[in-house]
């Protein structure tokens, strides 16, 4: 069973039915027991870091979330999901995330307008089971103000251009996280909720 | 490089295409599911749908047809045309609709970008702006633009660009610019119009109204500095398919995001 975490962070039927649409199926669930007994992890979300941690928290979602990771269940994070698989986040103050991955979240600079929204090409750094089939230069759909900042470059698997090139899809091992919303991309994106499902 | 983006609008009503048109022996031309398909298929950046349903079902109306396109379409899209209060964008986003656009009622009533804003991210929420030229004085250069509501009966004195300025203070996200003198007329986008709210906000603007053909929209999306095009006619009556304008914007530079084959079988 894949579960997508509800957080009170945006909506998340989209993913669900993403998921369905590429004959997967994918519940709904918010509470600890729920992701301990999942097989596979999906951690979506729009918003602000600091509510999002501090939600995660509240519902105390962050050891589950942590330990199907450290276990080796296949784990996506989604858009703010990816964002808070790093260590932290400059978004309002500085806030600690899950610190999965080393580095730091970050604001796009001056020159562009923020939040970018709309479709970019991701170049892939590296092959692995998630992005099987995808092609090179394929293009997600995005909408986000930060972007990661990743200090390993092992952990960088897709970069994009936003005036600057950012890690677009990072991680590794079986916990992954895209910039990208996946569950509106089109082909590209139901290509990767389908390996996430099938082959991670 | 992100791409600019090529926005099919879909007009509807009671849950059905206002403008039903045949476009395949075995669908129906009146379901905005099968349409919002076939335009996801010919490689439509995202959708907007503009619901003009005026009975007291609207609201089950508008959550009943957004459910469904977030079923069978996996691209973003947006949802106007009489969204007045947080419940009706809130029906909208939680129903897997990424923004809800908002016009005549910001006017009315401000607070509610900045509400939806607040709730949902700016992301979501988009300010809509139905824009009219009028003489600034005896100068025949010298317009400005006054924002119009109601569909463009009612005058509101405001200034379009200073409108523009305030929707974005107040957490819109992005900003369709509608013009009122272009629309329907097929002559091309208010090119400048464009261009001066796009130099004045941050925020991505989506240029409506006018689009006769791809060279229209080449020229917003490059000398308008628009992000995205927005066409309903020339798509429904089949003058120009997507694929037909991405080219044409590809060959003179544009980025456009191209179609490709994934296999998901």
């Amino acid at each position: 069973m894949i579960a997508i975490v509800n957080y009170g962070m945006g909506n998340l039927r989209s993913v669900q039915k993403a998921f369905e649409h590429v004959g997967a199926k994918a519940v709904i669930v918010d509470r600890p027991e729920d992701i301990d007994a999942a097989d596979r992890v999906v951690l979506p979300g729009v918003g602000a870091f600091g509510d999002a941690m501090s939600n995660l928290k509240t519902a105390r979602l962050i050891t589950p979330i942590v330990r199907a990771i450290s276990e080796g269940r296949p784990f996506l994070g989604i858009c703010l999901g990816l964002q808070l698989m790093f260590a932290e986040s400059e978004e309002m103050g500085q806030h600690r995330g899950l610190d999965i991955l080393p580095g730091k979240v970050k604001r796009f600079p001056e020159g562009q307008r923020v939040p970018q929204i709309g479709w970019n090409e991701v170049r892939i750094q590296r092959e692995i089971a998630l992005l099987e089939g995808v092609p090179d230069g394929s293009y997600f759909y995005f909408v986000h103000s930060f972007f990661v900042a990743s200090e390993r470059d092992e952990d960088v698997v897709g970069v994009t251009d936003y005036g600057i090139d950012y890690v677009s899809i990072a991680g590794n091992d079986r916990a992954f996280g895209v910039q990208f919303h996946p569950e509106k991309s089109q082909d590209a994106g139901l290509k990767i909720l389908k390996n996430f499902a099938e082959k991670v | 490089m992100l791409a600019r983006r090529i926005i099919p609008c879909l007009d509807v009503k009671n849950g059905r295409n206002v403008r039903g048109v045949r476009f395949s022996a075995d669908k129906d031309a009146g379901d905005p599911i099968a349409l919002a398909r076939r335009y996801d298929a010919e490689g439509a950046d995202e959708l907007v749908f503009y619901d003009i349903t005026a009975s007291a079902e609207k609201r089950d109306i508008v959550g009943k047809l957004v459910r469904r396109v977030s079923e069978e379409v996996f691209i973003p899209f947006t949802v106007g045309g009489g969204v007045r209060t947080y419940q009706d964008i809130r029906i909208i986003i939680e129903g897997g609709a990424e923004k809800a656009s908002i016009n005549s009622a910001a006017v009315h009533t401000p607070e509610i970008i900045t509400q939806g804003a607040e709730s949902f991210g700016s992301q979501a929420i988009v300010g809509s702006i139905d824009a009219i030229r009028r003489p600034n004085s005896n100068q025949i250069e010298d317009v400005r633009w006054e924002v119009v509501i109601n569909g463009g009966r009612t005058y509101t004195g405001r200034d379009a660009l200073e409108w523009a300025e305030e929707l974005v203070d107040r957490g819109a996200g992005e900003l369709v610019l509608n013009s009122i003198d272009a629309d329907g007329t097929k002559d091309g986008y208010d090119i400048e119009l464009n261009r001066m709210v796009a130099e004045r906000v941050d925020v991505p603007i989506v240029a409506s109204g006018g689009a006769g053909g791809p060279e229209d929209m080449y020229a917003v999306l490059s000398e308008g500095k628009a992000s995205a095009a927005l066409a309903a006619s020339i798509f429904h009556y089949n003058q120009y398919s997507i694929a037909e304008v991405k080219t044409y914007l590809a060959e003179r530079g544009v980025p456009v995001r191209p179609k490709i084959e994934i296999d998901l079988t």
